[in-house]
């Protein structure tokens, strides 16, 4: 469905992604983890075409068989929410604030697929019961304001879905509600993913969330990622000592604790370009090798579809 | 919505109650006789006092100004002292140029303004942008009155295109229209430099809203989230400018009319300060302040029609 090879992003020399290799095939779902400013939402916008213009990309991305590699914006704009379609974190702020939300819903069908005002409108109706709003003929002519955060979220995602992608990448979409919303929508998600056979990258905070929404996970830290693989295999052994940090500094997983942000790891994430040329951990690593600060680690297989990159692994220690 | 409507209608009338006024009491206290300027500095005491008592200027202007106000209140603007005929007379004849003039500037600076700020807009930190900002502040320097007289001596005195001044009325239309091209640009070029500086500033700063970015992953043309997205959020700034900006082409028009020798209510004003035609002026500046009042009115309406947000919380 979508095939990402050695994605880099520099705002200037900075790198925000360095080498970013993604693949998700129809129904999967990644979920993509990693502390602020890791550049989770750098790689779901590089996936859509739309990074800040001071940001320069290089590498290949192929969506649904579509070479996007250098792709103009009208190409871009062509797979917009009929191949890729993202949600963001802020649903109140993310829907046009004078427009009634049926009418924001509304628009893709009419311009993309050519929907009579009729038919368009029925289809909303549709997706609305489909995204769990209660009394979508009533919600249909509400504007933001006027409804909850998790319903603004769920008309996001009608939204999203209208054009049926074939991928739908989901930046913090739970992050500004509250706990129990939260769940539903994730659950939503979920549900609409596996109905729909659409691929999901579900990015957040939130290890909890993640381990709820995703089969796969991938620990982002420095624009990389340094460790992906099955959920369980990652949450149970994971191989980074960045993902062990992770893991170890929060309380064990499933014990009620489902909104743990991502606890706290020695030091901070250093600004982007003074990461290290070598390993991006390198310099907060609790298990630093003399050459990690200058030699980049390649990503190694730890275990069925698991792997990361780090020197540690398979070196004699 | 009944109580907003209630206290606009009160507002408007306390307004123009303030107007004329003000208005009569600055004409009484500058210096100068009606008598003489009709008769003549020659003429003798008691001509110009028989023809004050004949006018009713022998009176005290408290009880001159509630006389006038009793005949306004019925329709009955008095006569006026120069041309001596029914003052609304002489505005009837007037006003169907002076609305003309007024209402082809506002267009053409909401037109013109309004599309240049969005280009600016969508270009933003390109030539284009860099282009139009230019000639907005080229514009916003340039006095409306030096302007004119610099388009006519381009179209009219040196390319001999559009007529340098005057006004044929209106049985000819096309000569009519004609002759107002220079007039109205004069009038709307200034404006519309102002309205698309605020067109711009306030798009630019929509554009950074999450919606933008919504609309954009949507996949909708860069056109389409520009004019459907971003320009109706922009509005309310837009529109308080252009509010304000018909007070600005309404009395723009005073000294439009007098350079471009226009039969209009500006020139009629103009004449009659000059004159010292009391009933005439102070008809005038009523009727120029309700045109405002109205537009502010109209302003606040347009608030709530644009922005569904604000309906609760105007009472
Ligand atoms: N316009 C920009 N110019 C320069 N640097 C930028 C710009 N936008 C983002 N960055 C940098 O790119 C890096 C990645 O940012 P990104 O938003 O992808 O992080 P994130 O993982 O999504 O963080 P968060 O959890 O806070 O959303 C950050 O270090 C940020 O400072
Ligand atoms: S490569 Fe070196 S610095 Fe990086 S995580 Fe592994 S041990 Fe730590
Ligand atoms: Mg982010």
């Amino acid at each position: 469905m979508i095939e990402a090879n050695d994605i880099t992003v520099r705002f200037g020399t900075a790198e925000a992604l360095r080498g970013i290799n993604l693949t998700l095939s129809p129904g999967q779902r990644l979920g993509i983890v990693g502390e602020s400013g890791s550049g989770k939402s750098m790689l779901g916008l590089s996936l859509m075409g739309m990074l800040p213009d001071a940001a320069g990309m290089s590498g290949q991305i192929r969506i649904d068989g579509t070479d996007m590699t250098g792709a103009k914006i009208a190409s871009w704009r062509a797979i917009r929410a009929r191949k890729v379609a993202m949600i963001f974190q802020e649903p109140l702020a993310a829907l046009n604030p004078l427009r009634r939300v049926g009418n924001t819903v509304m628009e893709p069908l009419r311009q993309h697929l050519g929907h009579s005002k009729d038919a368009a409108r029925a289809r909303v109706l549709q997706l609305f019961e489909e995204t769990g709003i209660q009394d979508p003929v009533a919600k249909f002519r509400q504007f933001p304001h006027e409804l909850s955060g998790g319903q603004r979220q769920r008309v996001l995602i009608s939204l999203a879905l209208a054009c049926n992608p074939k991928v739908l990448i989901a930046d913090e979409p739970t992050t500004a509600l509250d706990a129990h919303v939260a769940l539903r929508i994730t659950d939503l998600l979920v549900r609409l993913a596996e109905e729909r056979g659409m691929a999901l990258v579900f990015i957040s905070h939130d290890l909890a969330a993640v381990a709820r929404t995703a089969q796969d996970i991938a620990v982002m830290y420095g624009g990389e990622i340094v460790e992906r693989g099955p959920v369980h295999a990652v949450l149970s052994s994971p191989h980074h000592p960045y993902t062990q940090g992770l893991l170890l500094a929060r309380p064990a997983l499933g014990a009620g604790h489902l909104r743990e942000r991502l606890p706290v790891i020695p030091g901070t994430v250093p600004a982007m370009r003074d990461l290290a040329v070598g390993c991006r951990f390198s310099g907060r690593c609790a298990v630093e090798l003399p050459h990690c600060a200058t030699e980049r680690p390649a990503s190694r297989p730890v275990g069925a579809h698991h792997d990361a990159a780090c020197h540690r692994i398979g070196a004699a220690t | 919505m009944q109580v907003i409507l209630l206290r606009r209608t009160m507002g408007f009338v306390l307004t123009l109650i303030a107007v004329s006024v003000i208005v009569f009491a600055v004409m009484n206290v500058l210096p100068g006789d009606p008598a003489i300027t009709i008769l003549g500095i020659d003429s003798t005491e008691d001509a110009r006092a028989a023809l004050r008592a004949e006018l009713g200027l022998d009176r005290p202007v408290w009880l001159r100004y509630l006389d006038w106000v009793w005949h306004a209140a019925q329709g009955d603007f008095g006569t006026s002292y120069f041309f001596r005929v029914p003052v609304t007379e002489l505005i009837t004849e007037r006003l169907p140029l002076t609305l003309s003039l007024a209402l082809a500037g506002m267009t053409v600076t909401v037109v013109v303004g309004i599309t240049l700020g969005m280009i600016a807009a969508a270009r933003h930190g390109t030539f284009g942008d860099w282009a139009i900002m230019l000639f907005s502040q080229m514009g916003i320097a340039v006095p409306a009155f030096w302007l004119s007289i610099l388009l006519v001596l381009l179209f009219a005195v040196g390319l001999r295109w559009l007529p340098p001044g005057g006004f044929p009325g209106w049985d000819e239309p096309l000569l009519a229209a004609r002759s107002l091209i220079l007039p109205t640009t004069a009038l709307a070029l200034v404006q519309s430099a102002v309205l698309a500086r605020v067109t711009r500033s306030s798009a630019l700063e929509v554009m950074r809203l999450d919606f933008v970015r919504t609309a954009r992953a949507t996949g909708l043309s860069r056109w389409r989230v520009l004019r459907r997205h971003i320009l109706p959020n922009a509005l309310v700034p837009i529109v308080t400018i252009v509010g304000m900006q018909v007070a600005a082409v309404v009395t723009g028009t005073i000294v439009i009319e007098n350079v471009f020798y226009l039969p209009g209510l500006g020139r009629l004003i103009f004449q009659s300060i000059a004159n010292r035609d009391l009933f005439t002026v102070q008809a005038l500046v009523v009727l120029f302040a309700a045109i405002v009042v109205t537009a502010n009115f109209l302003v606040d309406i347009a608030y709530v029609l644009i922005d569904p947000r604000l309906k609760g919380r105007m009472t």
